[in-house]
């Protein structure tokens, strides 16, 4: 059971390839990926940040026997639970570097705990913020299909977990601003022609003044990394689960359509200034020596752009996605298995991203 | 001229205090992108915790200070205060939500713009969010019903939901 567990672990840590990047879905020449995320939290019992150990552990083992049970209704596919103490820090990293959880649950913690199904759409932190948050992640703008599939693995897991829900309050949760639906969804957006054209602050500040928010590839800190942004919902009371997904639907629609506009114009005004860009950006992606993290992210999102732009017969979506993990600093060191200086790391990662474009 | 490059025209000042001084910084566009001083616009502008801890902060400074010497309502479950929230920006458990109902309240229609939750129910919470939840599937069944032109379904569905919007709902408020 146990090396049932760790193989499941091992294969999603060691492939640098996600579903959600696999450019499948509406509109995914600029939407990367849709995330739901519900926040749910048991009965009588403290939240996770005054939780003891023995009760945190608790906490884990009543839901991965849940989980368990709703793995042999079989009607859900299989979800492997791991206790993340059992998890190498590297491996976690990996973990969240494929987005399969946030930064935060990386961290060392009493009762830590991952549960995720094998197509990865699905995953279940435990004992972060909250007991549990259930998180859908899809490939392009796909927020109906997250929802949907995050509801339906909420029904399954309350049923034996006894949610805490309140009938005025909804779900309750360890912060108030995530009290009610205890939903946050997000679009992650690639918006370089925005970003060349200057334009996307201004983008940011109208999307902020619907209610929304916006971060980085990896979460706040990470603001512009590769010209990615990630556009979430703030208020998640007092409206309903659709309301809040068609909200941000229909914003994502309107940045994705300001994005297209000026990829039309730049490449009325400026094509042959921006292909030199992309091919350069090409150039370098597929024979450098060595590379920082930060310099193959913005190269991506130059080659990414002619992937969008169906300049690239080379390369696809998906392809290129995967150069956004491989060139992760923990995946790195994750593939030669031990842990690297910061120069071994760049000329490991200049030869995995040129092994990768060879295909 | 650009003090950091000393090729490019100086269009953008950056003021700092610097050791109590005050010392002005004259950069050209590109210079002062690159040392972070044209980022601003990609900070979130609207944060929800941000928001929160300034409005505990204010909640808190209204309490009255007999209650810092022991006599504070304490969660029966958790143990936590309202004080001990305020600071650690969580709550203790779900029962706190019950607990410093009073004040809560407030805070959440601050934060959200309401207090009552109109989403998805739990299944184990019965009684009126049972109802609602059974009629939010019942009125989606009733648009496909229609739109799929199966007339003999869609009345019988309209039919459940007079009732159950008939029924007096709810055992708790």
């Amino acid at each position: 059971m146990k090396d049932k567990r760790k193989n499941a672990i091992e294969n999603i840590v060691k492939s640098s390839s996600s579903p959600w990047m696999d450019g499948s879905g509406s509109l995914a020449d600029v939407v990367v990926s849709s995330r739901v995320r519900l926040a749910r939290n048991l009965r009588d019992i403290p939240f996770p940040h005054l939780l003891e150990d023995r009760s945190a552990k608790e906490v884990l083992d009543r839901v991965s026997g849940t989980v368990e049970s709703v793995n042999k209704k079989g009607t859900w596919g299989e979800l492997t639970t791991i206790d993340l103490s059992q998890v190498s820090a590297l491996d976690r990293q990996v973990l969240v570097e494929k987005h399969l959880m946030s930064p935060q649950h990386a961290e060392a913690g009493p009762g830590k705990g991952l549960a995720t199904r094998e197509d990865e759409r699905v995953s279940v932190m435990v004992n972060e913020e909250d007991h549990l948050r259930i998180q859908c992640l899809f490939s392009g703008l796909e927020l109906d299909e997250a929802w949907i599939t995050a509801s339906g693995t909420d029904d399954l897991l309350d049923e034996g977990l006894d949610f805490a829900y309140d009938d005025t309050v909804g779900f309750l949760t360890a912060c108030p601003t995530n009290a009610g639906t205890g939903l946050r969804a997000s679009v992650m957006v690639h918006l370089p022609a925005l970003a060349i054209g200057d334009e996307v602050s201004r983008v940011l500040a109208a999307v902020n003044k619907l209610g929304l928010v916006i971060r980085g590839l990896y979460g706040e800190g990470s603001e512009g990394k590769g010209n990615v942004f990630q556009i979430s919902n703030q208020i998640t009371l007092g409206q309903t689960e659709k309301e809040i997904i068609e909200n941000l639907s229909l914003v994502a629609k309107q940045v994705v359509a300001e994005e297209k506009r000026f990829r039309e114009n730049l490449l009325k005004a400026r094509k042959s200034q921006i292909e030199d860009r992309i091919f350069r950006a090409w150039g370098i992606l597929s024979n450098a020596r060595s590379m920082s993290s930060t310099e193959a992210v913005r190269l991506w999102s130059d080659v990414r752009l002619g992937v969008e732009l169906g300049m690239m017969p080379s390369i696809d979506v998906r392809g290129i996605n995967e150069i956004l993990v491989l060139s992760q600093p923990c995946f790195v060191q994750r593939t030669v298995g031990k842990e690297l200086a910061p120069e071994e790391r760049d000329i490991k990662r200049a030869e995995l991203i040129r092994s990768h474009l060879r295909g | 001229m650009c003090e950091e490059c000393g090729n490019r025209q100086a269009i953008v000042h950056v003021k700092t205090v610097q050791d109590g001084r005050q010392v002005v910084m004259n950069l050209c566009q590109e210079c002062a992108q690159k040392k972070g001083f044209l980022n601003i616009f990609l900070q979130p502008s609207f944060s929800i915790n941000n928001l929160l801890s300034a409005l505990l902060g204010s909640q808190v400074a209204k309490m009255p200070a007999v209650e810092s010497s022991g006599a504070e309502t304490r969660c029966a479950v958790c143990g936590m205060s309202y004080r001990d929230f305020a600071r650690a920006g969580r709550l203790g458990c779900s029962d706190c939500y019950e607990t410093f109902e009073d004040r809560l309240n407030p805070l959440l229609r601050r934060i959200h713009g309401s207090e009552k939750h109109v989403g998805k129910a739990s299944a184990h919470s019965g009684g009126a969010a049972l109802v609602r939840r059974e009629l939010a599937t019942l009125k989606s069944d009733l648009a496909t019903a229609i739109a799929k032109e199966a007339y003999e379904k869609a009345a019988e569905i309209r039919d459940r939901i007079r009732e159950l919007e008939k029924a007096p709902r709810g055992e708790k408020s």
